[in-house]
């Protein structure tokens, strides 16, 4: 038994140590909105936040996080769906087929976290995460769009 | 058009769905094909009513309108609700969509029509029975609503779910009458708005199904947990054809949540488990050896020789067009030119790989999964079953990309029977991502012959185009095939005529052949289709042309493309756009095509830069298509835009090669995706010019990467014939 800090809650995962936390958050949690895309760390759909960063939760097992860790998922970055990123991605009409979008949400939260004015530059080394549908230009002004909003907000 | 009048309650809560297990209310947009429990049909309470097929209205006026095509990120169903809510005169803030089932679709005499998804069909293959079905629906609320206060209906108007008595100004909205109006028959003499007097149809208005996309409550197949269920990994035969000869399993049964180890069909094997990890991991423990046949032999270049048989065969080869005598036109050419393009297998890659959730009993089959023909996975299953149509169901659920790949059902043949050995238990196959790269129906592989033939001032006298390449229709859909084993499919854009992909340009002799050349790679239907290759392979050897002619290539196009004018209107739109013929930005270049297909007219234009080191940007580019008409004009943009990623992502890294008979690149480490950092600004000129319905999901994915070689080529001089582009210098 495993003592995982998901989303603000404690939660006992039955697994075993080398159970990557993608398929501990989608199968024993129930939080199927972190994505299974490619399993090696490349496509970024099964981004999370832990401690704050973007991570790559499907090679990360669950040994290897502590109960301290401050994991997030895109279920639990806002409670009413109105994060400043989701807010902007929902203004701009971004997902397509939206498979992708939970981790470029999470990715786009955690770049606005550390640069909250980020450059075209910044976007483009930062966000990484594979949108097989092309939405990259909608993403690229929706991230501005949230980083205005945010400035508005004070 | 006939309507079932009778909207049961069985009918209903056969294909509606509690939403409360999708985990959260689905506030704005989908009902997802979502049971609580399998088997036990939930009955909703008797919250509305069904007015015709397509409409189905709760008493506080929400409309919910029926989908029977597939939304894999194209837009289709806000689209196609656009189509029905604007003959319904409802409020479109109060429009939801639901998918009904094949099975419910089965029953009622395929009421909902065809239900599958691809070839850029979606809206222009169902826009006139859609509207009629929401035209329909109009005049059966306003006839309940003329009966109810006794006057006649043509005194009745209906607006924003609202209708109204205009002699007395009496009001009563949808949700009030839409019992009385779903008894009625319905009007068979329909009369459906002209465009001028749209007012939902052509607007941008935001999509319908976006709200849960980004709270990650969209429940996608692969997201099904149902009571009970199990899941499994598979692994097929990663040398096509071949088959299981034997694995071991006690290592894999003695595993960590393992239940079962089942063989699939002749050709694969299966591990069930608690997890979908647990069961991939014992997978790797099966040890499966094959027998491989003679498969196993084939290779990238063995592959190459077969086609470059086909370039030289001397007859057995397919005409696509053909006029005049192109070899004796270019034989008396005062300069002629020739080139071989190649173009190698792709994979859809679609970001949520191949899944399915089957649940399997003596007389029953049930599937969760996400298809692009209903109807056909609803088939799929039942075969696979061993049962009638009748005594299964397919639950619809939202792609995580489709590209074509989701319009064959072979991972629904397979979850089923693995379900089928593991009867009452629901069993949700996921393929891992190495096991989808391994298994898909690849766009095909093709090698084209050009030859060209110029005279002394340089018109183009004749044109010759020889592509060796397998035929899709011949490993996908043969019943497709003509008579004599033509793929017409291969011709797409090339046509003599028609208003699917007519080549535009006016060339006095010319011949367009196809020398079928099919491996034991399947091949299928991949985003564009055969588009991609044609464009690419037409519109740079246009360019070849224009060059050797000494001819700007803008103006080279537009001379062949006098009697094509809305080719022409395209092409003269992005070259507008990008101010062709003024000097580029300092280090930019700048390329142009143009080519039609799916009904639409489509030109691009690009700018790029190539360093000193040979590493290319491309920093923009400008696509401009004509659809006749454009439901939802941002869709088309976001279509055009994302078409770009997948064009030109194949075009510049992407390649599947064949080593020992298998695909060599199973992931993204083998398989690069464009990323944000190489995507270009992208300009879409939505200009659609009226009186026709093109395609949008698939057409403008051909000029951009011909459009971007066009360019490399006026950037370095290097024409560059092989692709991906990654394997050529440009330095």
């Amino acid at each position: 038994m495993v003592k995982l800090n998901v989303n603000g809650k404690t939660v006992d995962v039955n697994a075993d140590a080398d159970v990557p936390l993608l398929w501990v958050l989608r199968e024993q949690l129930g939080l199927t909105g972190t994505k299974y895309g490619c399993g090696i760390a490349q496509c970024g759909a099964c981004s999370v936040h832990i401690d704050g960063e973007v991570q790559r939760s499907c090679s990360i097992p669950i040994a290897s996080l502590k109960n301290t860790d401050k994991i997030v998922t895109i279920e639990g970055l806002s409670a009413k769906g109105d994060h400043p990123v989701q807010k902007a991605w929902l203004a701009l009409d971004v997902p397509q087929c939206g498979y992708c979008q939970s981790g470029q949400i999470m990715a786009a939260a955690a770049l606005l976290q550390t640069t909250p004015k980020p450059t075209d530059a910044d976007i483009d080394a930062a966000m990484t995460n594979v949108c097989r549908c092309g939405t990259y230009q909608r993403i690229r002004a929706a991230v501005h769009h949230a980083a205005a909003s945010n400035g508005n907000q004070g | 058009m006939r309507f079932v009048k009778t909207a049961t309650n069985v009918s209903r809560r056969r294909f509606l769905i509690s939403t409360a297990a999708a985990g959260g209310g689905l506030a704005l947009g989908l009902y997802a094909a979502w049971p609580k429990n399998a088997l036990a049909e939930t009955p909703l309470a008797a919250d509305g009513s069904e007015v015709g097929a397509w409409v189905f209205i709760r008493p506080n006026d929400d409309v919910v309108i029926r989908i029977a095509r597939s939304e894999m990120g194209q837009g289709t169903l806000t689209g196609l609700a656009q189509l029905v809510a604007e003959e319904l005169e409802c409020d479109w803030r109060k429009v939801k969509a639901e998918y009904p089932t094949p099975g419910q679709n089965l029953a009622r005499k395929r009421i909902w029509g065809d239900m599958s998804t691809g070839g850029s069909r979606g809206i222009r293959g169902s826009q006139e029975y859609v509207r009629k079905g929401g035209a329909a629906a109009r005049e059966m609320l306003i006839q309940a609503a003329a009966n109810e206060w006794k006057v006649p209906a043509a005194e009745c108007k209906a607006e924003s779910s609202v209708i109204t008595h205009l002699p007395s100004g009496r009001t009563t909205t949808f949700g009030k009458v839409a019992g009385a109006a779903g008894r009625l028959e319905p009007p068979t003499d329909i009369k459906l708005k002209e465009p001028r007097d749209w007012k939902i149809i052509g607007k941008p208005l935001l999509r319908l199904d976006t709200a849960d996309k980004i709270t990650g409550k969209q429940v996608y197949a692969i997201d099904v947990k149902l009571p009970g269920m199990l899941n499994a990994s598979i692994m097929d035969a990663p040398v096509f054809g071949a088959k299981v000869k034997s694995y071991d399993e006690a290592k894999a049964k003695a595993m960590p949540g393992v239940r079962y180890v089942v063989k699939v069909g002749e050709t694969a094997v299966a591990v069930v488990a608690d997890s979908w990890w647990q069961a991939n991991q014992a997978l790797k423990e099966l040890n499966i050896a094959w027998e491989e046949g003679p498969n196993n032999k084939v290779s990238s270049d063995s592959v190459h020789a077969h086609l470059q048989d086909g370039l030289d065969a001397k007859d057995g080869t397919f005409i696509g067009n053909k006029t005049g005598d192109a070899p004796q036109a270019i034989a008396g050419a005062a300069k002629t030119l020739e080139a071989v393009y190649f173009a190698p297998f792709e994979n859809h890659f679609t970001m949520e790989p191949m899944n399915c959730t089957a649940l399997v009993t003596a007389d029953r089959c049930e599937v969760w999964g996400a298809t692009q023909n209903g109807e056909g996975g609803l088939a799929a299953a039942a075969e696979a079953a061993g049962l009638s149509p009748t005594q299964c169901e397919f639950h619809k659920l939202h792609l995580g990309g489709g590209f074509g790949r989701r319009g064959r059902q072979d991972y629904t043949t397979k979850a089923v029977l693995i379900a089928k050995q593991i009867p009452g238990i629901p069993i949700k196959l996921i393929w891992s991502r190495e096991e989808d790269m391994r298994q898909c129906t690849y766009r095909p592989v093709g090698l084209c012959k050009l030859r060209a033939g110029l005279d002394e001032q340089g018109n183009l006298v004749g044109l010759q185009m020889r592509v060796a390449a397998p035929s899709i229709l011949a490993s996908a859909a043969p019943n497709r095939l003509d008579k004599d084993g033509r793929d017409s499919a291969a011709f797409q854009g090339l046509n003599p005529s028609g208003g699917e992909g007519r080549l535009g340009y006016g060339i006095p002799n010319l011949l367009i052949e196809h020398a079928i050349r099919n491996t034991h790679v399947p091949v299928g239907f991949w985003r564009g289709v055969n588009t991609n290759q044609n464009a690419i392979w037409l519109e740079s050897f246009i360019d070849e042309i224009a060059h050797a002619a000494g001819k700007d290539p803008l103006e080279f196009r537009r001379k062949l493309l006098v009697n094509s004018p809305k080719h022409l209107a395209v092409l003269n739109a992005v070259a507008d756009r990008i101010a062709w013929g003024t000097p580029p930005p300092p280090g930019l270049h700048r390329g142009i095509a143009q080519f039609m297909g799916y009904g639409s007219y489509c030109a691009g234009a690009a700018e790029v830069a190539v360093n000193e080191g040979g590493k290319l940007k491309v920093h923009r580019l400008v696509i401009a298509i004509d659809s006749g008409y454009a439901v939802n004009p941002q869709q088309v943009a976001m279509q055009t835009e994302g078409s770009v990623a997948f064009g030109l992502g194949a075009m510049l890294y992407q390649e599947c090669t064949v080593k020992d008979g298998r695909m060599v690149q199973e992931n993204l480490d083998s398989y690069p995706m464009m990323l944000m950092e190489d995507f270009p600004i992208v300009e879409a000129i939505v200009m659609p010019s009226g009186d026709f319905w093109g395609g949008v999901g698939e057409p403008t994915i051909s000029v951009a990467a011909p459009a971007v070689l066009n360019a490399v080529f006026a950037a370095t001089g290097k024409r560059v014939r092989s692709l991906p582009l990654k394997n050529t210098k440009l330095t």
